[in-house]
């Protein structure tokens, strides 16, 4: 388990690498740069902004800068707040973020395995029916469209709840932003849950289990379950990570201050160092939690070593 | 009255394509601590006969008939009720044990649970148990060897684990179907000698599923041959090894290559089992039968009863196959 972590750090450091050059040869491809809207600005002004930035040098010396900053940590100024670091703007964001995501993550398992057990165990009954119904139609509505509906259903209209803000994210602020962001996984994760579950208990090893005349509820749990869940957890690894930092569409929507709209402003903004630091980001995470599932996987299936 | 009775068996199941005829008509009898070696080829509706008996056939199957085990009927029991039979008084082993045993679970798990459901012990005192009984199917070093996983075991280790989770209840039937296909030949041998060897210990009757005649000849007390989901001969294994009384019979006996003949070619029957979705309406076999009649084609007579409790269903009469 020990050298399997060595690894897999080995490995995550050129594939950040990688990650960063493509982008930064991507973003710099883009036409346009972070100060192409300033109107009437002197030249030698100009000049002096772009020099601060390093903007002057060639590209390669701005590559070099920039990935020696990294590797201390520093994911320079950025160009668009101008009295902010890209750390000091992802310190705010993100655990907002990471909050609703946490929770919504959590949703996530227990409604979308849970709904998923329940109708693979009443397969082509009512229960399997209205379960991926309503799946079906979580999988289809985008979050743009589902975040709106909400703010107009439960504040709007009811006035249960505040149409967005913050505000340390106590509870009735991050209900919404909560189902908005849970909604659609729960929906995938309770398809994938079914058909997983379903072929489980065609195994020949569940046959065994009715042989052995175990009551059904504990063949599901003890003998269906652990396998059952191997595909759901491929899924959920990069979906955590998907969760946890958020949408532009529920940052917006909500006005919750996430990280999500970094995403987005960031390329609209052509601010280079905050696109370049919010991907490093998900690149970081997504390699953590790929590993993560990495190692549940050998919780989960026995014959699975490294 | 005799342990097991089953009269009339009909398996089917419904497909999207029809009806699938698995089992028709099929009726034997089992005296405790025999054993009943049940012979055909693949889809002859062997295993869907006995999954039956143990209410373990998918939901698309409708199930008819009568079986009567030790005076209860099995057939349509309450899934409370048939949970306490199984295992506890019939007992199953299946043809692959790397699949069957639950890979995702440790031996000691799958174990202890057929004790801790059937017999409501603790699981220290299952486990003592469990010990036991992997000594009784001698697996050595059981004690440090429980607590793995069914992939560390080779294939006829499993099956001995397989085994002695089967008995562990000392069920009074052992439903095996074809115990010893998935292992090597070596390994096939000792499973069968262990089975033999746990059966008198335990006065097991045993419903042996096999294709394999040799098995058959080798520990069965009666065989059933069946076709097409047809029982086409029933007999004491001896008699129906000294003297065939089927002509399907006589083509299995035929097909068994032999060591001391020098042979071109391995002796086959030709063609191709019947389509169990549209069957027709005489004999099953009758495409393949080297004496077939016009009228095997059109209708099959009941079954004929001979001898010393020998049954056989053809049209012909017996010195003419």
């Amino acid at each position: 388990m020990f050298s399997f972590i060595i690894r897999r750090l080995a490995v995550a450091v050129p594939t950040i690498l990688t990650l960063i050059t493509v982008s930064f040869v991507l973003m710099h491809a883009a036409p346009g740069g972070p100060f192409t809207n300033e109107r009437n600005v002197p030249e030698a002004v100009m000049e002096n902004i772009e020099a601060k930035y390093n903007l002057d040098k060639p590209l390669w010396q701005q590559y070099l800068i920039y990935v020696g900053n990294v590797a201390q940590g520093d994911l320079g100024p950025s160009f668009r707040y101008k009295d902010f670091t890209v750390n000091e703007l992802i310190e705010s964001s993100f655990p907002r973020s990471a909050y609703i995501g946490a929770w919504s993550f959590l949703f996530v398992v227990v409604f979308g395995v849970g709904l998923g057990v329940v109708a693979a165990l009443k397969q082509n009954r009512w229960p399997d029916y209205t379960v991926m119904t309503a799946a079906m139609i979580g999988v289809v509505f985008p979050n743009f469209v589902m975040a709106p509906l909400l703010v107009l259903l439960f504040a709007v209209t009811l006035r249960w709840l505040p149409a967005g803000g913050w505000e340390g994210g106590q509870v009735e602020y991050i209900v919404l932003p909560i189902i908005a962001m849970a909604t659609s996984y729960i929906a995938q994760v309770a398809r994938i849950t079914r058909s997983s579950m379903i072929e489980t208990l065609r195994s020949p090893f569940i046959r065994t289990a009715r042989a052995k005349g175990i009551p059904r509820h504990k063949i599901v749990l003890r003998h269906a379950l652990k396998p059952a869940l191997i595909p759901v957890v491929s899924y959920l690894g990069p979906a955590f990570v998907g969760i946890i930092t958020g949408s532009v569409i529920i940052d917006q929507v909500f006005s919750t201050g996430g990280i999500g709209q970094h995403f987005v402003n960031g390329a609209i903004n052509r601010d280079y160092s905050l696109i370049l630091g919010v991907t490093i980001l998900v690149g970081v995470l997504t390699i953590v939690f790929n590993a993560a599932v990495d190692i549940l996987y050998t919780w989960l299936d026995p014959r699975v070593r490294y | 009255m005799a342990m097991l009775e089953v009269n009339n068996l009909e398996v089917a199941f419904d497909t999207p394509d029809g009806t699938l005829q698995a089992v028709r008509g099929l009726s034997y009898q089992l005296e405790a601590g025999q054993t009943l070696g049940i012979v055909g080829e693949s889809g002859a509706g062997k295993s869907q006969g006995v999954f039956a008996l143990m209410g373990l056939l998918p939901d698309n199957a409708r199930v008819s008939g009568e079986v009567i085990f030790e005076g209860e009927p099995l057939l349509n029991l309450p899934e409370k009720r048939m949970n306490q039979i199984r295992a506890a008084r019939i007992g199953m082993i299946f043809q692959d044990p790397m699949t069957s045993l639950n890979p995702f679970m440790k031996v000691s798990d799958q174990l202890i649970e057929v004790l801790v459901q059937h017999k409501g012990i603790s699981r220290k005192q299952a486990l003592q148990e469990s010990l036991q009984m992997l000594d009784a199917v001698r697996i050595p070093e059981a004690r440090n060897r429980i607590h793995c996983y069914p992939h560390e075991f080779s294939g006829g280790m499993r099956q001995r684990v397989m085994i002695a989770m089967s008995l562990l209840c000392r069920p009074r039937l052992l439903i095996a179907d074809e115990p010893t296909t998935a292992l090597d030949v070596t390994v096939q041998a000792q499973v069968m000698d262990l089975l033999r060897e746990l059966q008198q210990e335990f006065n097991t009757a045993i419903i042996l599923i096999t294709h394999d005649l040799g098995v058959v000849a080798g520990s069965c007390d009666q065989t059933l041959v069946m076709y097409g989901g047809q029982m086409m001969e029933f007999a004491a294994t001896r008699d129906l090894f000294r003297e065939p009384a089927h002509p399907y019979t006589k083509g299995l006996m035929g097909a068994i290559p032999r060591i001391d003949e020098q042979m071109e070619e391995l002796v086959t029957i030709p063609g191709n089992p019947p389509n169990l979705m549209n069957l027709p309406p005489g004999c099953p076999f009758c495409d393949r039968c080297p004496v077939a009649e016009p009228r095997c084609y059109h209708e099959l007579d009941p079954p004929e009863q001979f001898g010393a409790e020998r049954i056989r269903v053809c049209n012909l009469p017996r010195e003419a196959i």
